[in-house]
């Protein structure tokens, strides 16, 4: 770690990274929400990362908020202030803290030892708390002593406050708000400031930033792109995107539906895709296993649905809460057959957004499944994203079979291999769809030879959509000595490590895919032409990107990989020996 | 607009059933009910299943969905859900209802959406060579090898939250296309479970299927409202199967969409779009 406590120069810094830490039931994502809302009302892009242990009480809990004037990339690995709501977040936390950064703890419950250089400020949260009356206001007196401390913005805050509590017994309220100034004051009063951090102001205020999660971009992008069906059976961490859609699909005339079933999930939405409304499902690695079946009729009834799976650590029940990039061979290659689909995922929670539409594009120009893989941590990770501009959005329809007076053939072997697709209630374009093989017509018994001729048709709908699909973007020299490949959330630590890497003059490039499957062959040996060394980064054991690679292509990557349920950083990547 | 004449409602698709297959009278009839209830082809959609029965969409000038083993229900509710004005009836096997596709059966059941479903129970997977099914009545003998003993479909049904259920038999068109008819007309979901043959690999169970006497129930005397007594019937072990209607009620169906059934791409709503967006500022 020796370079990064270099790179943390002594001089004033508005960009901190604060984390909160502490037990479920102490309120530490309550506070962190105030936080990253607050921030992001100035104008400043916010990126937060929050963990949990899966017990619903009492497991560790931690929320981190990054703030800068720019976009950022990543959760980062870098740690200025930790706010410990008692000893055990500061245990679980002080790993990650060094000299210069910022502890706020509680004397009472945390007594710090061997933290040379970090600057301890003590507060007597449970004290403060307890003479409001209740001893869970804590997490409120800290909220109070970060503002005082760094300059966030004392009224926005209380603006938060109001609005989180508003519903509330007016007792609530009051409360939460008294153990907040009363925290500001404490720090105001009894605090002498020695750290540089402090919240920048933005030189143009921006009023055109959202903030919310991957789950809620996801939903957020359904809507936009015209899904007007969802449906899922809850799983961690995919459930809060049906949470976010439940009250919101039916005012745009949609539906949603919680299953029985994963299985039921997916049946539920071909049903509703064959008759012609765009429908989504969402799930996580078991539920998505279960989905294959139908994924696999889908793709052989040539019915457009978009999956998402929000995966988790896995395989079995694995670790729900926690992140990991272990899905992709399921989503690639997951169910039987032969089988034409298309497989994005996110890099971000705008990515969560854009590719959610992208993927609705995907689904109904080729009539194909779209997987899109997210994961656990940007499940839960809130992100300032530019508003959307609705009217400027590209959406695709569907080829539309238009009646003629001709009979019509439902699977019309065509150049581009896509068949216009009639929904009932047209009269003239009655077919039944079929996962059976089939000729053009529906009818069944066309043999090996029909066989052929129809997987070549189903397939060839694919043959142009690396060039059609969105350009890849590439970082870095033309020529460089290492190129890097990711994909996913790992992406972001990937270009902070790139960004280190050219400080320090070292020639690093990377590849940033978001169609993982089929997989970009071209760009990706083109890329690979450009550099000597090819190295993919990703969180998985198996490689499993690294393994696509070398099934497809000529090239044989190097790999970094972490299989540890946490975000790769990247210091992962940046700190890797021998990679340069 | 609905068809005239039966055989109108047939596409020109070879047959492929076996000769004496049960199947072909539950065609015949499901034609014949389309026919007398004036169905419009192209406002109904026929989704089966997977399984010898099954191939009945292809015969059928409807839309149609050829689904996956058991997966019928969930998706022809979706079928409905997405265009609320389309008539959906779903057709299949025993194994589809009772064996893969059981847990969907019993929660479509409870949530009772606009859907007739239409079983061909002969107790064996014709299609994979006559394996007995849930409902395979000689069970009854393999019960000690942990086969177990047969499902009773009506009991089930009853039981799950089924608001129409009905037993007929392929073998009497008549009485089968009148039931099938009454099934058609009852919103909710509305079962005939229809007591069919296999001629080819259930020889026990078609030889007690082709004694001619079917206890009839009496539509004068059943209390056919209540459940309990439906039950009761349902679960009154008889020499022979009883075939009519059990129970029927009427309750509420699931909400439907509010608009747009069915409808284009739509990117009206961008008012509520930009609200929604709104309420994510910061
Ligand atoms: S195998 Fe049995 S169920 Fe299948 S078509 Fe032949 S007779 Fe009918």
């Amino acid at each position: 770690m020796s370079m990064l406590n270099f790179m943390k120069a002594s001089m004033k810094r508005g960009d901190p990274v604060i984390r909160i830490a502490g037990e479920g039931g102490q309120g530490v994502v309550t506070v962190g929400e105030l936080l990253d809302k607050a921030v992001a009302q100035i104008g400043l892009h916010v990126l937060t990362e929050s963990t949990f242990t899966p017990e619903i009480k009492g497991g560790d809990v931690m929320f981190q908020l990054t703030a800068s004037p720019v976009p950022i990339p990543s959760q980062g690995d870098r740690l200025d202030i930790l706010v410990a709501l008692n000893d055990r977040g500061y245990r679980a936390n002080k790993g990650n803290l060094v000299p210069g950064s910022v502890l706020i703890y509680d004397h009472e419950d945390t007594r710090p030892e061997g933290l040379d250089g970090v600057i301890l400020y003590s507060i007597p949260m449970s004290d403060i708390s307890r003479s409001l009356g209740s001893p869970l206001l804590k997490n409120m007196v800290a909220l109070g002593a970060v503002a005082q401390l760094f300059s966030i913005p004392m009224n926005g805050l209380q603006e938060q406050i109001r609005k989180r509590f508003s519903k509330k017994d007016p007792f609530v309220l009051r409360t939460n708000l008294g153990a907040f100034e009363a925290g500001f004051t404490y720090a105001g009063e009894q605090i002498q400031k020695q750290d540089l951090y402090y919240l920048i102001t933005p030189g143009e205020k921006r009023d055109d930033l959202l903030l919310m999660n991957g789950n809620e971009a996801i939903g957020l992008g359904a809507l936009i792109a015209g899904c007007r069906f969802y449906a899922y059976y809850p799983i961690t961490p995919a459930t809060t995107i049906g949470d976010w859609l439940t009250s919101r699909l039916p005012e745009v005339g949609g539906a949603i539906i919680q299953a029985e079933d994963p299985i039921e999930s997916a049946s539920l939405a071909i049903g509703v895709s064959y008759a012609g409304t765009k429908a989504m499902i969402g799930t996580s690695g078991p539920g998505l296993d279960l989905m294959q079946e139908c994924i696999g009729y889908a793709g052989m009834a040539e019915i457009p649905i978009v999956i998402v799976d929000v995966q988790r650590v896995g395989p079995g029940n694995g670790i729900a809460t926690q992140c990991e990039q272990s899905d992709l061979l399921a989503a690639a290659f997951g169910s039987h057959g032969d089988l034409p689909k298309i497989v994005l995922a996110a890099t971000d929670v705008r990515d969560c957004l854009d590719l959610t539409i992208e993927a609705f594009n995907l689904a109904e120009h080729y009539q194909v499944p779209v997987i899109l893989l997210s994961d656990a941590s940007l499940s839960r990770r809130r992100q300032t994203i530019p508003r959307p501009r609705l009217p400027e959005i590209r959406i695709i329809p569907r080829t539309r079979y238009d009646p003629a007076p001709s009979s019509y053939a439902r699977y019309q072997v065509t150049r581009d291999g896509i068949s216009p697709m009639s929904l009932p209630g047209q009269s003239g374009g009655e077919y039944i769809a079929t996962s059976l093989e089939h000729a053009e017509t529906c009818s069944l018994g066309d043999g090996p030879q029909g066989h052929t001729i129809m997987t070549d048709k189903r397939f060839r709908k694919l043959d142009a959509l690396e060039e059609d699909f969105l350009p890849l973007e590439r970082e870095g020299p033309a020529r460089a000595e290492v190129g890097i490949i990711s994909w996913g959330a790992t992406q972001g630590a990937v270009r902070e490590a790139v960004q280190r890497f050219r400080q320090i003059g070292a020639d690093v490039a990377a590849l940033y895919p978001k169609l993982l499957w089929p997989l970009p062959v071209k760009a990706l040996e083109t890329f690979a032409a450009s550099v000597n060394k090819v190295v993919v980064v990703e969180a998985n054991k198996q490689g499993q990107l690294a393994g696509m690679i070398r099934a497809c292509t000529r090239l044989e990557p190097h790999r970094i990989q972490t299989y540890n349920g946490v975000p790769i950083t990247a210091w992962d990547i940046f700190g890797k020996e021998g990679l340069l | 607009m609905g068809l005239k004449y039966r055989t109108e409602y047939r596409t020109d698709r070879k047959v492929t059933w076996c000769p004496g297959c049960g199947d072909f009278g539950v065609l015949d009839a499901l034609c014949d009910a389309f026919s007398r209830t004036g169905l419009d082809p192209a406002q109904t959609v026929l989704v089966t299943g997977n399984g010898c029965s099954s191939m009945i969409g292809f015969f059928v000038k409807t839309y149609a969905m050829h689904g996956l083993h058991g997966r019928a229900l969930p998706m022809a509710w979706g079928v409905k859900l997405a265009n609320p004005s389309l008539k959906v009836i779903v057709a299949g096997g025993d194994g589809d209802a009772f064996a893969v596709g059981a847990g969907h059966l019993v929660h479509i059941a409870r949530r009772n959406p606009d859907l007739t479903y239409l079983i061909m129970d002969n107790g064996c997977y014709g299609l994979t060579r006559g394996q007995p099914s849930p409902t395979a009545r000689r069970q009854i003998m393999a019960g000690e090898n942990g086969v177990g003993q047969p499902i009773n479909p009506v009991a089930l049904l009853i039981t799950a939250g089924a608001t129409f259920v009905a037993q007929g038999y392929s073998e009497d068109p008549k009485s089968l296309r009148l039931l099938i008819q009454e099934a058609l007309n009852h919103r909710g979901f509305a079962v005939v479970n229809i007591l069919s043959s296999c001629p080819t690999f259930n020889r026990q169970d078609e030889a007690s299927l082709n004694r001619p006497e079917f206890l009839y129930i009496e539509t004068t005397s059943h209390p056919v409202h209540d459940r309990l007594e439906a039950l009761r019937l349902a679960m009154t072990e008889e020499d022979r199967p009883r075939v009519g209607v059990f129970y029927r009620k009427k309750r509420g169906v699931p909400d439907e969409r509010p608009k747009g059934a069915g409808s284009e791409d739509r990117r009206d709503d961008l008012t509520r779009l930009g609200e929604m967006m709104d309420e994510l500022r910061p």
